[in-house]
């Protein structure tokens, strides 16, 4: 159901239009950028121009002697106390190697920061950098990560024997009996490329230190302040306490944002030292090397199979290339490849190993999926495999080997508990609405026009609403999972929600003012939402993974029942009777059957705030705050279907169809929840068709700037056809599950499946990503001479 | 090496000394305190930047301050007249073809321009003329729809 239809009422599930749009229609969004403070000074960076170098001297003089100039700060200058900068195994069985916040001996990846300029304006400041000089020796330099493992492989950090960071291994007792006793294996090499978040927004902070009071205000462009806040205070060594994060608009994250950044922490650390606030706004060609990459992994598979095509054991090795450093959760991105490795599938013996690596390229980390889009892209393609070597069909191969819907809660060989799911029936859906049974047809007459047609399948389930604390722990990460939030009411009946989650595109002042109309009865346009500034939140831990609507969303929803059970309290109080007495009507405690006798939410607002006749033991005002730590993840999923028309004489690929059946439990804003599926998928198709992050082999990076790494356009969007089941999630109250991902994760590998039936007819098998015409037209030369 | 120019932006008069180098869109920006006009790029590509010069659609990041002495520039903060929004601002809202808002400003500028020079644009010269515009958000399809539904709308009128 697209939703066109268009009611006002503002609760859950109500197709209202967003609260948040007038000011970015009509400019008056305030992104980093648009923020001066008084006195306000420029920081440009120099970056290593090497992959590899160690840095000899660093010559300021000519930059210091230009008019405008404040400061030129470097390592031995700059007032950091530490840089290790990850969330992920603090002290545990990952290597973490220290990130100096400018770098101290050596460079290790082009765009590292190596100085830092302040001057007068932001021209000045890059003219300065341009004239400060650094005396570099390059040395030996490694990109692939499985050359990184090669023995004599340069070492990305001397100080250990091999570039390994950590490998991830898991496999199940009857693992090895299972392969052997399969009577046919199939194996597959697959490579996710390593792409670019690229929000349209590159990042940009300020910050604001007073020398007097030791407080620091940093205004930054982050998907998470609050994990800002908390590293800032320790690179900077300040208290904790005395640390504000603000939050301003955010022109898109997509997981660039996720992140703690040495910027973040030099521009704190340089204005202490100029006593004036410091504004750093990245260049795009900057954001190119200096902002996080993902996926970069090399998967093998080999899958043992029944003679129907049933998996009954399943093994993966990978190669992860976490670049040079572990950023905030480097780490841990494999991880959730790890847990997604069977994919909506019932096999239940796997092996798995996941080994990351130092390579000499910036750091990997979140990027839209995050470790999810690599186990499905991966799994995907192994089915179409299977299929094609047992002569099945695509669709049928995938039946065969669901999870059956009667299997939930079911327990996956990599130990999750996924909640809830009909495999099954988006997938016949799907396969309605995309007409996949007449799909010949439009094969033979594409042919006809010089085009090879193909059809391709992504049936996925991902693993979101990150996540119970006891999870982040036994993985090793240093932090929790769980959300934060306050609902206040005011004397005037109006409310205020502060939530943990951090926006940047999302819409959660339309969501939760939505929910909270539903459950507490004030209207929509009465509900203000604040987020990103941790003045305001005691913690949150902000907006990734998914996890918004199913961490925050259920924060939000129980401190809402908070605030009307201590209602409820002092509506009996008032009315002169027992609790049992009354019924909620949706804005009123109302006596059961005595429409007279009843209190509106907003009467008990002003009564608990005026705290003329409070009950026993009620304290004054209308207000809860919760941190929820959610039991369970969630487990959205759904089937998409592509076609794709190939240029016999070009190899252009071009997605013609678009069909997904989505099922993300609940929905409490469908246009948003539609939004979010078609900016999922044309990720997807970016990364399919387009994206790709190139490094030369010395370490030079080759897609510096929007010119060479391509996002799509509105040029090369298909139609989509968009449909939703509903399934609610088990794991929470209000059954619902996030959509952020969903789009990006099932997307490449439809797009590429098509791509691989389509020249299935000249006998290709299997293609990487990304399928430019260069890289097409290649493979049908091969396969056609 | 100041230069004093006259820009009328938005209707009004504006004169400035500038730095020859200085952009048109840090002059926007910076000297007029105009920020909905963003920059996503430095390579001419993302469009995020777009404004328009005696009606015709530019890119503000791609043209010197001083180049616009003596001419006309419409940003986005010129398209909400008397507390009513612009068709083109309506739509987008209407249709969710936005989601960060942070390409939305550059968007509407271009699209405004394709409706405004031909009236009868088809979606694919509407598509075609937005093909310089990046959003990683939207994924294009309830902002394409958007701008159909203004451009119905402002035919009307
Ligand atoms: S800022 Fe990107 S085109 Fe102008
Ligand atoms: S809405 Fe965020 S880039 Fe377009």
């Amino acid at each position: 159901m697209a939703t066109t239809e268009r009611l006002t009422s503002g609760g859950v599930g109500d197709a209202v239009l967003r609260k948040e749009d007038r000011k970015f229609v009509t400019g008056e969004g305030r992104y980093v950028d648009d923020l001066k403070l008084p006195g306000m000074l420029h920081a440009a960076f120099v970056r290593s121009s090497f992959g590899h170098a160690k840095i000899n001297s660093i010559d300021a003089s000519a930059a210091l002697a230009m008019p405008g100039v404040h400061a030129v700060l470097t390592n031995a200058t700059l007032p950091v106390e530490t840089g290790v900068l990850s969330a992920s195994n603090p002290g545990g069985d990952v290597r973490h190697p220290e990130q100096a916040i400018l770098a101290k001996e050596f460079a290790r990846y082009v765009g590292e920061p190596v100085a830092m300029v302040i001057a007068d304006n932001r021209y000045l400041a890059r003219d300065a950098a341009d004239a400060v000089q650094v005396d570099y020796d390059p040395v030996p330099v490694v990109v692939d990560a499985e050359k990184a493992l090669e023995p004599g492989a340069p070492l990305v950090h001397a100080e250990y024997d091999s570039n390994l960071v950590k490998t991830l291994a898991h496999v199940t007792d009857g693992f090895a009996d299972a392969l052997a006793k399969a009577p046919k294996k199939i194996s597959l090499r697959v490579v996710n490329q390593r792409v670019t978040p690229m929000p349209m927004e590159t990042r940009g902070c300020i910050g604001d230190w007073s020398n007097s009071t030791g407080e620091v205000t940093l205004y930054t462009s982050t998907q998470v302040a609050h994990f800002v806040r908390t590293f800032v205070s320790i690179v900077c060594g300040t208290s904790e306490a005395k640390v504000r994060v603000v939050t301003p608009d955010v022109g898109g994250g997509f997981g660039a944002k996720l992140n703690t950044y040495r910027e973040e922490f030099a521009v704190c650390a340089a204005s202490k030292v100029v006593g004036r606030p410091v504004k750093w706004i990245e260049d795009r060609t900057e954001n190119a090397v200096a902002t996080i990459h993902g996926r970069d992994q090399v998967q093998y598979y080999e899958a043992g199979v029944d003679e129907n095509g049933k998996i009954l054991a399943l093994k993966f090795d990978a190669v992860q290339n976490n670049g040079a450093y572990n950023q905030l959760l480097t780490p841990s991105i494999s991880h959730l490849t790890l847990f997604m490795v069977p994919g909506c599938y019932d096999i239940q013996d796997v092996s798995i190993t996941i080994r990351q690596v130092f390579t000499n390229t910036t750091p990997t980390d979140a990027s839209r999926g995050a470790g999810r889009p690599e186990a499905t892209h991966g799994i995907e393609r192994l089915m179409d495999a299977i299929a094609d070597d047992l002569g099945i069909d695509a669709a049928e191969v995938r039946r065969r080997n669901f999870i059956k819907a009667d299997q939930f809660p079911y327990t996956s060989a990599t130990g999750l508990a996924y909640d809830s799911g009909e495999y099954h029936e988006t997938l016949e859906v799907a396969l309605e609405l995309s007409e996949y049974a007449g799909f010949e047809a439009r094969r033979a007459e594409a042919a006809k026009r010089g085009k090879y047609r193909g059809i391709g399948l992504s049936t996925y389930v991902e693993v979101c609403g990150l996540a119970p604390s006891a999870v982040t722990a036994a993985l090793g990460i240093g932090a929790p999972g769980w959300e934060h939030s306050t609902v206040r009411l005011h004397p005037t009946g109006k409310a205020t929600v502060i939530t943990g989650t951090s926006p940047h595109g999302q819409g959660h002042a339309t969501s939760w003012s939505q929910i909270t109309q539903t459950e507490l009865g004030i209207p929509f346009d009465d509900v203000e939402v604040i987020h990103g500034d941790t003045a305001f939140q005691p913690y949150g831990l902000g907006t990734y993974g998914s996890r918004s609507l199913a961490v925050g969303g259920i924060a939000l929803y129980r401190s809402l029942g908070k605030v009307r059970e201590k209602a409820r309290e002092l509506a009996a109080h008032l009315l002169e009777c027992s609790i049992d007495d009354l019924e909620w009507t949706g804005t009123s405690w109302q006596v059961k059957g005595s429409p007279d006798r009843a209190k509106t939410i907003q009467e008990l607002a002003y009564a608990g705030w005026a705290s003329a006749s409070l009950p026993e033991g009620i304290e004054p005002v209308l207000e809860a705050t919760t941190f929820h730590d959610p039991p369970n993840f969630t487990f959205p999923f759904g089937t998409h279907v592509c076609e794709v028309e190939i240029d016999q004489a070009t190899g252009h690929v071009e997605v013609v169809n678009y069909t997904a059946v989505d099922d993300c439990g609940n929905v409490i804003t469908p246009m948003i929840v539609d939004g979010q599926v078609h900016g999922g998928i044309i990720q997807g198709l970016g990364q399919a068709l387009f994206e790709e992050t190139v490094y030369s082999e010395d370490g030079h990076m080759l897609t510096p700037t929007l010119v060479e790494y391509l996002v799509p356009s509105a040029a090369d969007v298909p139609p989509m056809t968009l449909h939703r089941t509903t399934t609610p999630s088990t794991s929470n109250p209000m059954g619902v599950k996030g959509i952020g991902e969903a789009g990006t994760i099932a997307a490449s590998s439809a797009i590429v499946n098509a791509a691989v039936d389509a020249l299935s007819v000249i006998g290709v098998r299997h293609l990487e990503m990304p399928m430019q015409p260069s890289r097409i037209w290649n493979v049908m030369q091969e396969a056609t001479s | 090496m100041g230069q004093t120019i006259t820009v009328t932006v938005n209707g009004t008069a504006h004169t400035a000394e500038v730095e020859q180098r200085t952009l048109l869109v840090h002059f926007l920006r910076e000297a007029l305190n105009l920020t909905g006009t963003h920059i996503g790029c430095d390579t001419s590509t993302c469009g995020c930047c777009t404004v328009h010069l005696d009606g015709e659609t530019v890119l503000s990041c791609s043209l010197l301050a001083v180049q616009a002495d003596g001419h006309a520039v419409r940003t986005v903060e010129g398209l909400e007249q008397n507390g009513e929004l612009h068709p083109i601002q309506k739509a987008f809202h209407e249709n969710h073809g936005l989601q960060c808002g942070f390409c939305t400003p550059g968007m509407m500028m271009s699209a405004l321009g394709v409706i405004e020079q031909h009236p009868d644009a088809s979606d694919d010269e509407i598509r075609e003329a937005l093909e310089g515009n990046l959003c990683r958000g939207t994924g294009y399809q309830n902002l394409g729809a958007g701008v159909r539904s203004a451009a119905v709308e402002m035919a009307r009128n």
